[in-house]
């Protein structure tokens, strides 16, 4: 494994971290916005709420991570996806802005109605952010981002099937994740009520998700044949694992056993994600960017390294410190 | 600039620099909190856990709640400048992304622990115990300064750039570090900066409680809301100005043509007189009050010193509009000196009476002095950016080779000003609710921090009580 590799491999670490948390998060945004009116919906939004709230900034720093690394590790990748989906990427940093700032204000607003509208901002910018990064995960894993400063199409570059199915299915997982999480959030609470709407939440999304990546698998064999390709061939454990750990979270969602669901709905997850890391090996940009030749000059890459590595020691402890406070019930709003 | 690109393409720059410039300017108010918000609560933390004094800890809570929210917009503001590295400056990052990335790199891990542990105080007022709470409040402080040295340093570089080698064709081939992160611009513009949060954040801390004093409202509360912001922001202000006029001699010396549009010095020459205000047109200086041969006298100690002029350089890398670059210099420096009068009044006052001076116009000073001191936080980001123009990277990268090759950078520049409007709007109204809210429930029910133990804290007697 070359040094490029070893921080292309950091990148995807960083990648798949996003994907989990971040996307939980998001995906919580999507309950707090479904949940409309009825006893159940007060409770549930109360229950998001508590579990996001110490946790999102920290989880919103993985995607700060995978910028800084893509740019010092891999300029030309970031100059060519930044440029050429300069307008998916607007609007999901116009998510975070507003996910962000919608979640800080909704539970310190001045008027009921201020809070109403922060909550509502909240949740519908909880959308922007997974569905348009999926369509950039789409745009770069169907070859559509050429190299160099803007090249690529401004628009047909995203706006095709493979990315909208690829920005669908994010959201679709991000809504499974949070679900799965907040069932056992609900179960931990002791509401059985709670834990039951979540359960049924995360029937859905999963039901969703499952068939959305079935439909998406189609439109990456006529659209982005590299990725489809070695998808189907290398990657293929990685699929087959995720698609097993989906299919047994939801036949324990259907007999209502909570416990492990948490463990393997994340392993489904992460696998989809390294087997699409694995698809692209070894492009950073499928067929026009290798790893090799978009990697920086090699003091920087063991300068990257290095930084891992400390971040590692300094970062893994204090949030588990962090996760552990939360899960305690130590941690609330004093 | 190449007459080949076509005017959209020309006007894009300008919307993209302004869009920079506009996102730059609301992130730095936030970042500003983010730096210096957590030393506050934590100064007012220590002092309630060693006076035992409620009045104190409920400061402590209450500007923790504050800086939670500050921190949350400053969070995604400034995630939007790491997209506009991308969205703007995919050049600029393409090519030097490799020398300068690295920073950032040590920023994320800086920004990781102060997420985290900020968290953790905000979240543990009720559960941890007194001084283990104020513990975990330590790495936030830590962490703002180290975040804020790692992304200065790397303005710094962008102003002194060095420790790498362009090979043919712009590619970089090698990367020396240290000398990336320690450039030359690091010592004067990492701690001007720092001291520049915490001189904001003081400022409007000791703002908010002066209104409230004059307003009638001149119980301990507001007294110790006052006294401790304002205590740091006194002592930190004449070691800025000393911070400041260094970093302005060294950029005579680093950036000449920089310092050259500071003063509007049209042409190099001795005995150069200091213009204070004043229009700056190519024939010099028109208008303003001049005081011969003290703008040599500043960059060298003598008026012999040589100071270089405008024309050392073609038209083309001379920075634009001189007469704000100048007035943005001038107004530094300016409330600077203002800020050192208000210091050396309070001190006065204090070795006298131990008390604040007791006129009202003691308060306006303050609240006059906290929005002095955000514009001038906005000038030296002026000097600073504008000065540097039209170089990205200084003499290596001219910021027009820098910009995207997208187009509709307006529309995204005026969608990101009616946002960030809104934005800004709902964070002072969120703040002033919390503040009217907590106003309210201070006659009732008091929400003490550390849970039960806070009634030994309300039982033991107060400083005041005391005398």
């Amino acid at each position: 494994m070359s040094r490029a590799d070893a921080v292309a491999a950091v990148l995807w670490i960083g990648v798949t971290l996003y994907a989990v948390f971040g996307g939980a998060d998001f995906g919580a945004g999507l309950w707090s916005l479904l949940a409309r009116g009825g006893e159940d919906s007060a409770r549930a939004r109360e229950l998001i709420d508590r579990s996001i709230g110490p946790v999102w900034e920290a989880n919103h720093v993985w995607l700060i991570f995978v910028l800084v690394v893509l740019w010092t590790a891999f300029s030309g990748a970031f100059e060519a996806i930044f440029s050429t989906l300069f307008i998916p990427l607007c609007l999901a940093a116009l998510g975070i802005v507003l996910r962000g700032a919608g979640f800080a204000f909704h539970a310190v607003a001045g008027r009921a109605g201020g809070r109403r509208a922060a909550a509502a901002v909240f949740g519908i910018a909880s959308l922007f952010t997974p569905f348009f990064m999926g369509t950039v995960v789409g745009a770069i894993a169907s070859g559509r981002v050429p190299p160099g400063n803007a090249v690529g199409d401004p628009v047909s570059s995203w706006l095709n099937g493979v990315s909208l199915f690829t920005g669908a299915l994010f959201l679709a997982t991000s809504g499974y994740l949070a679900a799965i999480f907040l069932t056992s959030e609900a179960r931990r609470d002791g509401d059985g009520g709670l834990e039951r709407y979540f359960t049924a939440r995360a029937l859905a999304a999963a039901i969703v998700a499952g068939a959305t990546a079935l439909i998406g698998i189609l439109a990456f064999r006529s659209d982005a044949d590299y990725v489809y390709d070695r998808l189907t061939s290398q990657a293929l454990p990685f699929v087959v694992v995720s698609a097993v750990c989906g299919l047994v979270v939801l036949a324990m969602l259907w007999r209502r056993t909570i416990r492990g669901t948490r463990v393997l709905a994340v392993v489904a997850v992460v696998m989809v994600v390294w087997g699409w890391g694995v698809a692209q090996f070894p492009y950073l940009l499928p067929e026009t960017l290798t790893i090799s030749d978009g990697a920086g000059t090699n003091t920087t890459l063991t300068e990257i390294l290095i930084v891992f590595g400390a971040a590692l020691l300094l970062v893994i402890p204090s949030l588990a410190f962090l996760y552990t406070l939360t899960q305690r019930r130590i941690l609330e709003e004093s | 600039m190449d007459p080949r690109i076509p005017l959209v393409l020309a006007s894009d720059l300008l919307a993209a620099r302004e869009q920079m410039a506009f996102t730059l300017g609301f992130h730095i108010v936030l970042a500003s909190l983010g730096i210096a918000f957590p030393t506050m609560m934590l100064i007012a933390n220590y002092i309630g856990l060693r006076r035992r004094d409620p009045v104190a800890l409920e400061l402590a809570q209450r500007w923790s709640k504050v800086a939670a929210v500050t921190f949350a917009v400053g969070a995604v503001t400034g995630t939007v400048l790491s997209f506009e590295f991308g969205l703007l400056w995919p050049r600029f990052t393409g090519r030097f992304g490799d020398a300068f990335g690295v920073l950032f790199v040590i920023e994320g891990v800086f920004f990781f622990l102060e997420a985290i542990f900020m968290t953790i105080y905000i979240f543990g007022w009720k559960r941890l115990s007194g001084w283990k709470h104020f513990m975990t409040g330590i790495p936030v402080a830590i962490c703002g300064i180290g975040g804020a040295f790692s992304v200065v340093a790397v303005n710094g570089w962008m102003n002194q750039p060095q420790g790498f080698t362009l090979g043919p064709g712009g590619k970089l081939t090698e990367v020396e570090p240290l000398k990336v992160i320690f450039n030359p611009a690091v010592p004067y513009e990492v701690p001007h900066m720092i001291l520049a949060g915490y001189l904001v954040t003081s400022f409007l801390i000791a703002a908010v409680y002066a209104v409230g004093m004059l307003r009638g409202r001149r119980d301990r509360h507001h007294r110790l809301g006052l006294l401790i912001p304002l205590t740091v922001g006194c002592i930190l202000a004449p070691i800025q100005f000393m911070v400041g006029d260094t970093a302005a001699r060294s950029i005579a010396h680093d950036q000449p043509v920089k310092f050259a549009a500071m003063e509007c010095v049209q042409e190099t020459h001795t005995h150069v007189t200091e213009y204070i205000g004043g229009r700056c047109t190519s024939e010099g200086v028109k208008g303003g009050i001049g005081i011969p041969g003290f703008d040599s006298f500043l960059v060298g100690f003598s008026t012999d010193t040589k100071v270089t002029g405008l024309d050392s350089v073609p038209a083309r890398d001379r920075p634009p509009v001189n007469t704000l670059l100048h007035w943005a210099f001038d107004f530094m420096a300016g409330v600077g000196s203002l800020l050192i009068l208000l210091g050396i009044w309070f001190g006065i006052a204090w070795w006298r009476r131990r008390d604040i001076p007791g006129t009202k116009w003691f308060l306006r000073g303050v609240v006059l002095a906290a929005a002095l001191v955000l514009m001038t936080l906005e000038a030296g980001w002026i000097v600073t950016e504008v000065g540097r123009q039209p170089w990205i990277v200084y003499e290596h990268m001219r910021t027009d080779e820098a910009v995207t090759g997208a187009s509709g950078i307006w529309v995204t520049f005026g969608l990101v000003v009616l946002l960030y409007a809104l934005l800004g709007t709902a964070a002072i109204l969120v703040l002033r609710a919390m503040s009217r809210r907590w106003r309210e429930s201070a006659r009732d029910d008091l929400d003490v921090p550390y849970g039960p133990r806070g009634e030994v804290f309300a039982s033991a007697p107060t400083e005041v009580e005391r005398r």
